[in-house]
């Protein structure tokens, strides 16, 4: 704990929102332990923090989508408690989310007015008028974009600026923006802080997520560091460097909770030869070996996923190879690959990995219907046998195996996901995000069984947005940013630092 | 939507917004169906001329009146991305209603039994919306449900009564047989009913967030929209134009029964869709809805009048549907392909 590590003094005269201690719990899983953030009247602030670490619950706590357990909400020094998204747009809160949520059927003009459009004659919504108000707006953000034309086929940058005229135009107090740049192009970026720069001159307070150090740096007043759901610091920007930053969003210790036993490296096993998917990922190689965990990191969207989608052939790509052993696998065949010897753990086990619905035997038999069966039909008893063999070697934790999967716990189910295609003996297992809303407790668990089939010879690649997993797990490091590869690091030169700001493409060096 | 409020001091935008009239009009979800309608309608009328006679004409507007009214309230409630398949259970409870109003209460004037009625069918729809907006389980489902239960409802109720058109008054028979200029009363109504909806769709921000709802319900929750008081307003209003339908069904036909209305669900769904009402909501109108009505219902008088074997009938129904998804699919695919491309040229 540093001396500046406490909460920003509360009764400023000029604070325009203040949340203190605020709390949110979805069951087991604490989604956000004390969230904490002051925003003054004219200034722009940053909210920073690695994936998970509770910002997106934070800003829905002030959007009025999530009610928080506990905590003290104040808006020019009164209390509030939003019940409604609603309230927060009466009180001056403006959200501009990282998916921009237009309405893809209406044109631009009512997506910006919708629910308070202008009125003409007979109190009926008169579209001149609201097509020239929407045309002022996008003056004033120097933009072309033609208020008739329907939302549906925008490109993403004119989402976030039309996003963006919505929030001028309600004339808000608040302006929150979770990485409204992660789609932006360098022009767009410079029209967007011009834009944030002049609602700050007129006194708007504004909280600004984003991973950009340099984007930080030039823009914000402020900086406020969360971590692991919980406020940290509240800097003032011109007094802290890159550095101090990153230490405070990754500080913790991290050897002790992820065990990576050492596995005997052998023989290339995947190799990916300059894969490139137009506006996905640019130029991607890379090797695994038999036992080797190679962690795919990098921010949430860097296309880290898509990558693994290519490789297990459910998307396609436009130049590149991969290969398995030596052999070349086809574009957009996921059974060849499965016949290769991948198996792919995906990272929504609840809408890709499994049959929710389907028992516990069921599920973890699934890739192998076609061993099972004989004259076409599954036998249910060589069914529950193979079931029973796998759900007991990882340990699942179940009454019955013919319980649904959906009564298991989120690590049970992960197993699960796992049992599924060990059952297949694969060579190569990708597994995507495999401890994402999974407890503690369980998290160590399912790292051991990775660590340990690591060690059995499976090469194994893993994408993570968790900064301990990947350091605790990996052999090799892979940090992508924007669907390209930025840094390959082995095991001892891989610290959080150089992973972050390979992650976020930070000019500045660490240290 | 002219461009009147806007000052035009050049010529140069005026023609620019002529163009974008005319660019808007082909765009229209409406226009495949209008087009397929007015061919249809020649080619009949080329091949049989009798097919337009003032008594042929009436035929064919008196039935679609009954089909246009349920369209217009199906597609207020498709336009939020739910379905109302109850409507054909609605329609028979109210119709029957209505029979058994005039047979028991001599004397009823006209005007209370369409208040009536159409008090009944918004109970009837605001059972629907309700179920939908608090139980969260798909519209499909809870209005498969309620079409069993009004049905049996429908049936305890009538068991082997039928009413006809002997039991009810003679001016309210004569609803649907008298014309103004060639249009019988009932049509006229029907077109009332579509012009105010199709205002309230288009010129309010209630009708608005409708279509804002069916675009995206998620967003429209981000954007702070009482989507829940909305879509059981729409389910409700769809109740209210089922018992208006009822009622009118009642007038036109001669008996009312237990089985009044069965099947006609899937009718008034297949013309909203043909009339260019997305299936999953967000766009499409109550006018389209209403043409898409005619369309199907003047098929079947079309086939009739150029001697085509009535099994053909529905044949026809069915590509007019899949013509109808294949050209919103066509659209939104072209849509999507561009949005790729777009968006590739930024990495």
């Amino acid at each position: 704990m540093s001396p500046e590590q406490t909460h920003p003094p509360g009764n400023s005269d000029a604070t325009l929102l203040s949340l203190r201690g605020a709390a949110k719990t979805f069951g087991p899983v604490v989604a956000l332990a004390d969230g904490t953030v002051e925003l003054r009247a004219g200034e722009i602030h940053a909210l920073v923090g690695e994936n998970g670490a509770g910002k997106s619950t934070l800003v829905k706590v002030l959007a009025g989508l999530y009610h928080p357990d506990a905590g003290v909400f104040e808006i020019e020094g009164e209390p509030v408690a939003f019940r409604t998204v609603a309230d927060s747009k009466a009180a001056g809160i403006s959200v501009i989310y990282q998916e921009p949520t237009l309405f893809p059927d209406l044109t631009v003009a009512e997506n910006i007015f919708i629910g308070r459009q202008p009125k003409g004659r007979a109190g009926l919504i008169s579209r001149a008028r609201m097509r020239t108000e929407a045309r002022v707006l996008f003056e004033r953000l120097g933009v072309p974009i033609d208020p008739d034309r329907i939302a549906e086929g925008l490109s993403i940058a004119d989402q976030q600026i039309i996003e963006i005229a919505k929030a001028i135009s309600l004339d808000a107090k608040v302006l929150v923006m979770d990485e409204p740049t992660a789609a932006l192009s360098g022009v767009e970026v410079e029209r967007l802080f011009a834009v944030a720069r002049s609602l700050r001159d007129r006194g708007a307070g504004i909280l600004f997520i984003s991973h950009r150090f340099d984007e930080i740096f030039e823009l914000t007043d402020r900086i406020t560091v969360m971590r692991d759901g919980r406020y940290i610091a509240t800097h003032d920007t011109a007094a802290v460097t890159t550095a101090d930053i990153v230490r405070e969003m990754v500080g913790r210790d991290i050897a002790a909770l992820f065990p990576k036993v050492d596995a005997e490296i052998g023989d290339t096993v995947l190799r990916v030869d300059g894969l490139s998917s137009a506006g996905v990922f640019r130029d991607i190689s890379f090797e695994v070996r038999s036992g080797e965990i190679v962690a795919l990191a990098g921010l949430v969207g860097a296309g880290r996923t898509e990558v693994a989608r290519a490789v297990f052939g459910i998307d396609g790509y436009d130049t590149g190879k991969v290969e398995l052993l030596g052999r070349r696998l086809r574009q957009r065949d996921p059974q060849a690959a499965i016949n290769a010897g991948i198996g792919f753990v995906p990272e929504d086990r609840r809408k890709q990995g499994l049959v929710m619905d389907l028992s516990v035997a069921r599920n973890a038999t699934l890739t192998l219907r076609h061993a099972l069966a004989r004259f076409g039909l599954i036998s249910g008893s060589r069914e529950r046998r193979a079931a029973a063999e796998w759900t007991k070697r990882l340990q699942v934790k179940t009454g019955s195996q013919e319980y649904a999967v959906s009564t298991l716990s989120g690590g049970n189910q992960q197993k699960v996901v796992l049992a599924k295609w060990l059952a297949t003996a694969p060579k190569l297992l990708i597994v995507d995000e495999p401890t994402r809303g999974i407890d503690v407790g369980t998290k160590a668990e399912v790292h051991r069984l990775i660590s340990d089939l690591a060690g059995r010879g499976i090469a194994i690649l893993m994408i993570s947005s968790e900064l301990p997993e990947v350091l605790g797990m990996a052999d090799r490091v892979l940090v992508m940013h924007e669907g390209r590869i930025t840094a390959r690091l082995d095991r001892a030169d891989a610290t959080p630092e150089a992973v972050m700001h390979a992650a976020t493409a930070s000019m500045e060096p660490v240290e | 939507m002219t461009d009147t409020a806007t000052p035009t001091p050049t010529p140069t935008p005026a023609r620019s917004s002529r163009r974008r009239g005319v660019a808007a009009l082909l765009h229209l979800r409406e226009l495949p169906v209008a087009v397929a309608l007015i061919a249809l309608v020649l080619i009949t009328y080329a091949a049989n001329p009798l097919f337009l006679s003032p008594q042929g004409t009436k035929d064919l507007l008196l039935n679609a009146t009954i089909m246009i009214i349920l369209a217009v309230g199906q597609a207020l409630v498709i336009i939020t991305r739910n379905v109302d398949l109850s409507v054909g259970s609605i329609l028979g409870l109210v119709a029957f209603g209505t029979g058994s109003l005039f047979a028991n209460v001599p004397g009823i004037p006209i005007i209370a039994v369409f208040a009536i009625g159409l008090v009944f069918g918004a109970v009837l729809g605001a059972v629907n919306g309700l179920l939908v907006t608090v139980a969260r389980v798909p519209a499909l489902v809870i209005t498969l449900g309620t079409l069993y239960i009004y049905r049996g409802l429908n049936n305890a109720w009538a068991g082997g009564t039928q009413y006809f058109a002997d039991d009810r008054p003679e001016a309210f028979g004569a609803l649907s047989v008298d014309t103004i200029l060639g249009f019988p009363l009932i049509t006229l109504l029907a077109v009332v009913v579509v012009i105010v909806v199709a205002i309230v769709m288009a010129g309010t921000r209630a009708g608005r967030d409708l279509y804002a709802i069916g675009s995206d319900p998620d967003a429209a929750n981000l954007f702070g929209i009482p989507v829940g008081r909305r879509v059981f307003i729409a389910f409700a209003v769809n109740g209210v134009l089922a018992g208006l339908a009822g009622v009118l069904y009642a007038s036109r036909f001669n008996s009312v029964g237990a089985t009044t209305g069965t099947g006609l669900e899937l009718d008034v769904v297949a013309a909203a869709v043909v009339g260019g009402v997305a299936i999953f909501g967000g766009s499409g109108s109550v006018a389209g809805a209403a043409i898409g009505a005619v369309l199907l219902t003047t098929i079947t008088s079309a086939l009739t009048a150029l001697r085509v074997d009535k099994f053909w009938q529905q044949a026809i129904v069915g590509v007019l549907i899949l013509a109808a998804i294949i050209i919103d699919r066509v659209a939104s695919i072209r849509t999507a392909r561009r949005l790729r491309i777009s968006e590739a040229r930024d990495v």
